[in-house]
């Protein structure tokens, strides 16, 4: 297997469905002759064709809303924003239209329909650019929503969503984007929705994360290997619909669980998670769920302050020992 | 705009109101009969002019299908005041004309959007009254089995796209159906239409930009009956000719009487011919007027029944049926027996409602996805 990073990973994903299925086009803004504001839809105009590959002008609720009419009269759109943030102004359209078209039609019209970009925290971009939108999605019945953490994941959900029937959010991470990993080079290869992963096995306590957290995670379960406590942690990559059976069986053999994520806490994917545990597992529990999020503050602009917002290892290291009971 | 000088004439007055919450007041002396039957005849001569190269039987059509339209509305608010029909109810009866002129310029596989106001488009795009009246009453036998109501009528069979219920959100959507039949190199058109105030959403000027930077295949029309639930147009939007916005797209556009079904025909037609042979948008201003409230919640306390009445004189099927007599294509025993027959149709739309069974309980979780998973089960 190849070793390519997420961006590439990406890119082979865009690149393989669209030549596999004509009706498959991708819009968005700077994707085509610009090569894509991150550089993920590099050599597609070229190969592709301006038919396929479309620059859009700066006109999110109007180009969200336009993918999502074409997918009524059968094409399978990929729209990509520059970074999930600008994704607000489309909400209506994505909320209103795409997730519940198929229901309010009486099931007539399906939307095969991907929404993609980077979301979550960047470098140094201050507050309207550093967001985890997420829960927001996630909350709609009707809509997917997929977040993958590893240049193999990335492509093999991709290409799993742009295949898929329903409206898919995909949220990348802009820092992740040059992480580097094996893929798979098989042009079948695809990961189905709504399986959890369980990146590394453990048995004294369960770490959920997911996106930029799953890393940071595996970084923490090193740590507290050499502290003696074996973490096992597991990465949705589906947060719609939630692969909870996964955690819970791990949280049945855990009985502890801290649940990292860079979003902020309210309201939040995490709380979810920690809901469903209680309601699943409570008798399993040897511990409060304990959740690492994001600071509840828009994201500062300053280098230290934007470090001391966004959940770090050290942060997951000490939640877990709080779990475990191990500094009291 | 003359409507201008009767609503400000007659703001001046004494006002009171009545049940309905509309404002009763005596027609100001600016708009006495004897204007409005001036303004009758002009517009029936302009009419009448219209009607010399048109086929007797589809100008016939026209007139049955603008009544069907009004006795389904008219039926439509009875079972609503019964409570039949529940949520919102926004009926058509005024703008017959638009829907009906409009929709007699496109062929079957053409698309329609459209807002929440679009009972009569369905039926125009050839869903049939009892599916429609099955949807209204929220029951199985409905277009959208139940699940979409008034506001979401959808028929996959006829290219009748819905029913959208965000002001303007269809606009977007309509689009992308043009963008659709572009990048498939078909010669379909897609007919958008919208009241007056989703002029002032976002959504409609990003859509007009996109329609012709990339020559969609769209005909964006508007219905301006004049108020945005009740907000007049004037009090909502500071350059009031909208047909004029085009410019700022480059778009073709065109300001037409939407109370003259003709009229509406020969404009969309037109607009037609520009999308199909060229894959150019059009954007069609057809000025109208609704009779009723916004929805059957409406007291309708921000316009007086004169300014009601004086539209009801350019009622779009009086103007008809006086055309076509003149011209001798009607006459009054036919309208008698059209009259009779689309009572007859109605009348079985509401049996047909009526009897539909309700959707069923496990209808509830069907429809949400199509590509449904259970998640954390590996496949």
């Amino acid at each position: 297997m190849a070793v390519i990073t997420m961006r590439e990973a990406l890119n082979q994903a865009l690149r393989e469905e669209m030549l596999r299925d004509e009706n498959v086009f991708l819009m968005g803004e700077e994707v085509a002759a610009y090569q894509g504001a991150y550089k993920v839809t590099k050599g597609l105009l070229e190969e592709l064709g301006p038919k396929r590959v479309i620059d859009t002008p700066i006109t999110e609720l109007g180009f969200a809303g336009l993918g999502v009419g074409a997918a009524m009269a059968g094409l399978r759109p990929i729209v990509e924003f520059m970074t999930f943030n600008f994704s607000i102004l489309a909400t209506d359209q994505i909320i209103n239209s795409a997730a519940k078209m198929l229901y309010m039609s009486g099931g007539q019209f399906k939307i095969p329909i991907v929404f993609r970009g980077p979301g979550g925290s960047a470098f140094q971009v201050s507050s309207q650019h550093s967001q985890a939108l997420e829960s927001w999605f996630a909350y709609f019945p009707g809509l997917k929503v997929v977040m993958p953490s590893t240049p193999a994941d990335a492509k093999g959900l991709l290409k799993s969503s742009i295949r898929d029937d329903d409206p898919v959010i995909f949220i990348e991470q802009e820092r992740m984007y040059g992480n580097k990993g094996e893929v798979p080079e098989d042009q079948e290869f695809t990961i189905p929705l709504g399986i959890a992963d369980v990146k590394r096995e453990g048995t004294d306590a369960t770490i959920v994360a997911r996106s930029l957290m799953v890393p940071a995670a595996l970084k923490a379960a090193e740590a507290l290997e050499k502290q003696g406590v074996s973490c096992e942690v597991i990465d949705p990559r589906t947060i719609r619909p939630l692969d909870i059976d996964t955690i819970v069986e791990s949280v049945k053999k855990t009985n502890r669980v801290v649940i990292a994520e860079e979003s902020h806490p309210f309201c939040g994917v995490g709380a979810e998670i920690s809901s469903e545990i209680m309601e699943r597992a409570f008798d399993y529990l040897d511990a409060p769920v304990k959740r690492v999020s994001a600071a509840d503050v828009p994201m500062p602009y300053a280098k230290n302050l934007e470090n001391l917002a966004i959940p770090t290892v050290d942060q997951i290291v000490a939640a877990v020992r709080e779990v475990t009971y191990l500094d009291e | 705009m003359s409507t201008q000088t009767a609503e400000s004439a007659s703001r001046a007055g004494a006002e009171k109101k009545s049940s309905t919450g509309v404002i009763e007041q005596e027609a100001p002396e600016t708009v006495d009969l004897k204007n409005l039957r001036e303004e009758h005849e002009a517009a029936k001569k302009d009419q009448t002019s219209r009607v010399e190269d048109q086929d007797r039987a589809a100008l016939v059509e026209l007139y049955r299908l603008m009544l069907l339209i009004r006795r389904f509305e008219e039926k439509s608010a009875e079972a609503y005041s019964m409570g039949k029909i529940g949520g919102f109810c926004h009926l058509y009866i005024g703008q017959e004309a638009v829907a009906v002129g409009a929709i007699s310029a496109v062929r079957t596989d053409d698309y329609v959007l459209t807002s929440y106001r679009e009972h009569a488009h369905a039926i125009a795009k050839g869903i049939s009254p009892e599916a429609v009246m099955a949807e209204l009453f929220g029951k199985a036998g409905g277009c959208s089995r139940g699940k979409g109501g008034s506001m979401h009528m959808f028929d996959k069979d006829v290219n009748f796209l819905g029913g959208h219920a965000i002001v303007g959100g269809q606009i977007p959507l309509a689009t992308g159906v043009a963008f659709a039949t572009k990048y498939r190199g078909t010669d379909q058109v897609t007919l958008c239409f919208f009241g007056e105030a989703a002029v002032n959403q976002g959504a409609f000027h990003e859509s007009l930009n996109m329609a012709q930077l990339w020559k969609l295949p769209c005909i964006y029309i508007c219905e301006n009956n004049q108020y945005g639930m009740g907000t007049s147009q004037e009090r909502a939007m500071s350059l009031q000719d909208i047909a004029q916005k085009a410019c700022a797209y480059e778009i073709a556009s065109e300001f037409v009487d939407g109370m003259d079904v003709l009229a509406v025909r020969e404009a969309t037609l037109r607009a037609v011919e520009r999308a199909r042979k060229d894959y150019l948008p059009t954007l069609l201003e057809f000025h109208t007027y609704r009779f009723m409230g916004h929805s059957m919640s409406d007291p309708g306390n921000y316009r007086t029944r004169a300014e009601i009445e004086r539209h009801q004189e350019r009622d779009p099927i009086k103007l008809l049926s006086d055309s076509l007599k003149e011209k001798h294509i009607i006459d009054d025993q036919t309208i008698e027996e059209i009259e009779k027959s689309v009572r007859e149709e109605v009348e079985r739309a509401v049996r047909f409602a009526d009897e539909s069974p309700q959707p069923a309980p496990d209808e509830l979780y069907t429809d949400v996805y199509a590509n449904p998973i259970t998640a954390g089960k590996r496949q």
